[in-house]
């Protein structure tokens, strides 16, 4: 995997693009960004996840230039940009709004920055019909924004961010406007633009597998602060606590009492008369330290009998069937009232499938399919 | 039924309160003035037949315009102090809106309020307080003479700067509330584009947010020109004698020398004049109307 080569962020030599030094932006009493260091590297797809209003949209705005720290500082390659305006940075940024300039067609939005530079006539034109190939945008280079749909104004403003091939782009929540379909075209787009430009993309989503799918790194974020910064695999699979795995995706976390069953391997109790349940950690718990593990519903499998060779077992009730087309999840109500998910692929028809609502069946998994959390 | 009764209403008020008024004032610009009661003739009999009627009427009064050099110099005279006083009432208006759509959200209605407060006085006595202001022993006056700025006062009342000031501050309003209108829309995220990109905060405000009002900007400068024009009141009251202004002369026309005819020539030449400026005028509303749909 290609992926796999890119990870400068394991080099502890590699000099970082953006470095972010304890950085804090307060608005009033208000803290949108508490204390927050964090290391960005060339080339990265980063993308910074996280609720709406969880500081984002400001942590951008600080890389572009259009608020200030209130403390901390913010160096793009190897520089303190904090003193530095706006429009002397070489960052751009991709408007939530797109911002494009309603007065201007297509191809002057594009050239808008080009032109600010003094860039010649002929290098300019070439450069702005380069960015028009780039966003598929040729026929459209003579509209205003009004006339074009919501698709293409998004690709007018990528276009106009990269024309003037930024050390780092800044993208605010570029598909939020766009329908799921167009949403996922655009970000292999995105993706596929992002390596033919070798531009490291700075992109803000609340939209987890947006976040998933286009990024080299994930920082999940909560109220100002990062929870955790990993590769989306790592944040998936290994996910630091409740909060970010039930983020990412769909988990069942089931809380309990922490036993030390072997080395870096726990009991969980969770429930009274239920046998306890067996997890594998590198973490170490004091004994009976409350726990939660975290389990994600496609590792949890369901059959009517028990399964002879599996760690764990719970036996259930099926209370609900979500069927999604290519997956079914089965909501399984377990012992104390507690609902668990279980999710299978359809490879079988739908009146084919074994159960049924009110059916009792098992649900197993092994020791080493989920992550047993401290919070 | 409705549609049709939509339409219609519209155009019988521009009947009555346009096109007709225009019709009598146009009627009595092609007749003799005459020491009768009106002081015009001829005047409509049925005896003598519509034919007859309009066998008298001629175009005596626009030719005799143009053979008095008054009467083109006050025209003249109207579109230059016109032009000039709408010009200074933007360079004035446009920095005064701007500052209204940029200040914080929980003071823009006080601001409002204040821009259209002087509408609650009387329009003549405005004027007339701005006599006060403005002559000799005026408070300007006294005011300089006391601050040691000037050691003789200054004389504004009755010449040309006197009007100035009382268009500007008169017609004020309707220049600072479409330019706002405009403002106020401008999307904020638009100049941040536009620094983001390479601008300065100036090459930004001369980039977007001009060409962005530029509606605005059109809208006020017809609304103060328009009405500016014909003005009467200001340069009567603040101009004295030196200025001249075609509402001044159909005015002087009427009351002063009876002559009802030649009045309305006055008058019909510059409705005339001015037809140009509105119908510019509409079409910028219109196509404002366009591009906001
Ligand atoms: N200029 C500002 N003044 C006051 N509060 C602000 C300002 N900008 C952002 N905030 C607050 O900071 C928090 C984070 O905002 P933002 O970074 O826009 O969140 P996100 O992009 O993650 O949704 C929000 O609670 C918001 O209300
Ligand atoms: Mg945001």
């Amino acid at each position: 995997m290609p992926e796999c080569a890119f990870a400068p962020w394991t080099d502890p030599g590699a000099e970082p693009l953006i470095r972010f030094r304890n950085v804090t932006k307060r608005f009033g009493d208000f803290t949108a960004v508490r204390d927050l260091t964090l290391d960005i590297y060339e080339h990265e797809f980063f993308a910074l996840l996280g609720p709406s209003g969880c500081g984002k949209t400001t942590m951008m705005r600080m890389l572009a230039g259009f608020e200030t720290p209130s403390s901390g500082h913010i160096e793009l390659a190897g520089q303190n940009i904090v003193p530095v305006p706006p429009n002397k940075r070489a960052v751009n940024m991709m408007f939530q709004s797109y911002a494009l300039f309603p007065h201007l067609n297509v191809w002057d939005n594009i050239a808008f920055g080009l032109k600010r530079d003094g860039m010649p006539k002929d290098a300019l034109r070439e450069r702005v019909a380069e960015m028009l190939k780039l966003t598929h945008l040729e026929r459209f280079a003579r509209r205003k924004p009004h006339q074009i749909s919501g698709g293409q104004r998004q690709r007018v403003a990528l276009a106009r961010s990269l024309a003037k091939a930024p050390k780092l782009l800044l993208l605010d929540e570029p598909m939020g406007a766009l329908d799921k379909k167009l949403r996922q075209e655009t970000q292999f787009e995105l993706m596929d633009i992002q390596e033919k430009t070798g531009t490291t993309f700075v992109i803000v989503t609340h939209d987890q597998e947006e976040a998933m799918t286009v990024a080299s790194r994930v920082a999940v974020m909560d109220e100002g602060e990062l929870i955790q910064v990993a590769t989306p695999s790592a944040i998936y699979e290994a996910p630091n606590c409740v909060y970010v795995a039930d983020f990412i995706g769909d988990v069942n976390i089931i809380e309990g009492a922490a036993h030390r069953a072997g080395d870096k391997h726990y009991t969980v109790h969770w429930a009274d008369g239920q046998a306890p349940l067996k997890a594998a950690s590198d973490k170490t718990f004091s004994p009976a330290q409350n726990a939660f593990l975290a389990i994600r519903p496609e590792k949890v499998l369901v059959t009517a009998e028990r399964p002879a060779d599996a760690e764990n077992t719970i036996q259930g009730r099926i209370h609900d069937i979500a069927y999604l087309g290519n997956i079914s999840t089965y909501h399984v109500e377990v012992a104390g009232g507690r609902m668990l998910k279980a999710q299978t692929a359809n490879t079988r028809r739908i009146e084919n499938r074994g159960f049924t609502w009110e059916n009792r069946v098992w649900l197993s998994w092994d020791s080493t399919a989920g992550v047993l959390l401290e919070r | 039924m409705r549609r049709v009764f939509i339409i219609i209403v519209p155009y019988l008020w521009l009947l009555a309160l346009f096109l007709i008024p225009f019709a009598i004032v146009l009627k009595i610009s092609l007749s003799d003035v005459a020491m009768a009661r009106p002081p015009y003739l001829p005047q409509f009999s049925w005896e003598a037949g519509p034919g007859a009627f309009l066998a008298q009427l001629d175009f005596e009064n626009f030719t005799f315009l143009t053979t008095d050099d008054l009467y083109w110099k006050a025209y003249l005279s109207s579109l230059q102090i016109a032009a000039t006083s709408t010009l200074l009432t933007l360079l004035i208006g446009y920095p005064i809106a701007y500052a209204m759509a940029r200040a914080p959200e929980e003071w823009r209605a006080t601001l409002m309020m204040l821009v259209i407060l002087p509408f609650w006085t009387s329009f003549l006595i405005r004027v007339y307080s701005w006599m006060g202001i403005l002559s000799q022993e005026g408070y300007l006056n006294q005011l300089l003479l006391g601050l040691g700025v000037i050691s003789e006062p200054l004389i504004i009342l009755n010449t040309k700067a006197a009007v100035y000031i009382g268009i500007v501050y008169t017609y004020i309003p309707f220049m600072i509330l479409p330019i706002y209108a405009a403002l106020h829309r401008l999307d904020s995220s638009l100049i941040e584009a536009a620094e983001d990109l390479g601008c300065s905060r100036a090459k930004a405000f001369w980039l977007i947010t001009v060409p962005l009002s530029r509606n605005g900007i059109i809208a006020g400068c017809f609304l103060v020109f328009i009405p500016t024009l014909g003005e009467f009141v200001i340069p009567s009251l603040l101009g004295g004698s030196g200025t001249l202004m075609i509402g001044k002369v159909l005015w002087e026309e009427f009351f002063n020398n009876r002559d009802w005819p030649v009045a309305s020539a006055v008058a019909v030449v510059l409705v005339l004049i001015l037809i140009i400026p509105i119908v510019l005028f509409q079409q910028n509303q219109q196509k404002q109307n366009e591009a906001q749909s």
